[in-house]
């Protein structure tokens, strides 16, 4: 793809990034997809995980997002995060505080279904800390 | 009258008056600035969130088996008023025209015969409808010790009200806030939070003709979305609020100031009266005692 996609990244507090990029990899709901210019339009969740942005200089940029939604659309991707940040910034511990706090509510919840949701998400925090040790090397997803 | 010395007190009072309400408005200006920046900086995401759920939503319309966030309880009966306002005063008619807004509403949906329930966000609102719905007011959150509105704050509130609404406490949320036009200009807003309502998208060219792909599927996304729109505009309230609140601020400190001016120069015109008066007096009684002699 010579023209490459448009991506912007925005959470409720600011724009994080906005460029022209070749490719963006994002961790969707049914699996990481990667999107290329000229995509067909797509609309999915976004769990818990890594985006990863190659610009045009074939460099790739590492985003931590925890959980939102991606647009994608003839005019480029958009994606709606509500914390969105470099990889740089991603912190350990505080996933590990929240996997801990999930973990107390699984044991309080009495439904079924609230039970599901619960172990879901925890599963989906464990998975990014072992993403996270392989976020150095973008490729390995 | 006063005497020489009281004059002068006061007018000694009144210009350190002068002096706090002077920098009390350069504090807001500064702090305007801020506020107006971050206000804007949240505008992109929420704009791209009402544009994706109206396009979403649309296709629900009229539909009986739409999420509930979206398409309601079925009833009207029972209604929350989330009213935003200030943590401090001292800014004009900021906080009281939001609480009348919200007080005018209350009376009108509590003569139809409907239930109305308050939630409070901000202590001056809380203050100021007390007196006439103290029994009506279900909760009360105050950011008073919060420096910089974030995000999280604004999550509290929606999961606050998700909470309440998946509970069955309430029908319609209806959400009161003073949007920010400019500087001098603040209008005191009224949103439906749910049902969720949305205007038709605006450019009907782009979105609304392609056909999209939706993973899982349209129904999953938009229950993932619609409860992150309540914290979403709950949070652009809050920004909003924010920036109107300094703005209020900002030109009732002006007034303020001006009057202060206008107060100095009214006493000063009297002291300087009363001092020639004095002088004058002073001056007869002395002539007069010398021709007495």
């Amino acid at each position: 793809m010579a023209d490459g996609v448009k991506i912007e990244i925005v959470s409720p507090e600011r724009l994080v990034i906005s460029q022209q990029v070749a490719s963006v990899t994002v961790p969707g709901s049914e699996g990481y997809f990667t999107v290329l210019g000229e995509h067909a339009p797509l609309m999915s969740v976004l769990k818990p995980g890594f985006i990863t942005v190659t610009d045009l200089g074939n460099v790739a940029h590492v985003y931590y997002v925890s959980g939102g939604f991606a647009d994608v659309a003839p005019n480029g991707l958009t994606i709606l995060a509500e914390d969105a940040r470099p990889v740089a910034d991603f912190n350990r511990t505080e996933i590990e505080a929240l996997i801990a706090s999930g973990q107390t509510e699984l044991e309080a919840a009495t439904t079924a279904a609230e039970q599901d949701r619960l172990t879901n998400q925890l599963n989906d925090w464990r998975n990014l800390l072992v993403e996270a040790q392989a976020a150095g090397a973008p490729a390995v997803h | 009258m006063p005497s020489l010395k009281d004059l002068k007190n006061r007018i000694a009072s009144v210009k350190s008056t002068q002096k706090i309400t002077k920098a009390m408005q350069m504090v807001a200006a500064a702090k305007l600035r801020r506020a107006q920046e971050v206000a804007v900086a949240a505008r992109p995401y929420a704009e791209r969130m009402t544009q994706v759920l109206a396009s979403l939503g649309a296709a629900y319309a009229g539909r009986t088996d739409a999420p509930r966030l979206l398409g309601g309880t079925g009833r009207d009966q029972v209604h929350l008023l989330v009213v935003a306002t200030g943590e401090r005063g001292l800014a004009g008619g900021f906080n009281s025209s939001i609480a009348r807004l919200a007080r005018d509403e209350a009376n009108r949906l509590i003569k139809e015969g409907k239930t109305v329930k308050i939630l409070t966000v901000g202590r001056k609102g809380f203050d100021i409808l007390k007196r006439n719905f103290a029994d009506r007011i279900v909760e009360q959150v105050s950011f008073r010790e919060v420096r910089q509105l974030g995000y999280v704050n604004a999550q509290q509130v929606g999961q606050k009200i998700l909470d309440m609404y998946a509970a069955g406490e309430f029908d319609v949320a209806t959400l009161f806030f003073a949007e920010f036009k400019s500087v001098i200009s603040q209008v005191p807003t009224a949103l439906q939070l749910i049902p969720a309502k949305f205007d038709a998208p605006a450019d009907k060219s782009g979105a609304a003709e392609i056909s999209y792909d939706y993973e899982p599927d349209e129904e999953a996304i938009l229950n993932d979305l619609l409860p992150r729109n309540i914290s979403v505009q709950v949070f652009r309230a809050l920004l909003e609020n924010n920036a109107s609140f300094f703005g209020a601020q900002m030109s009732a400190m002006d007034n303020a100031t001006r009057n202060a001016g206008d107060m100095i120069k009214k006493l000063t015109l009297v002291y300087n009266r009363q001092r020639q008066a004095q002088i004058t007096k002073e001056l007869i009684e002395i002539i007069s005692g010398a021709e007495a002699l």
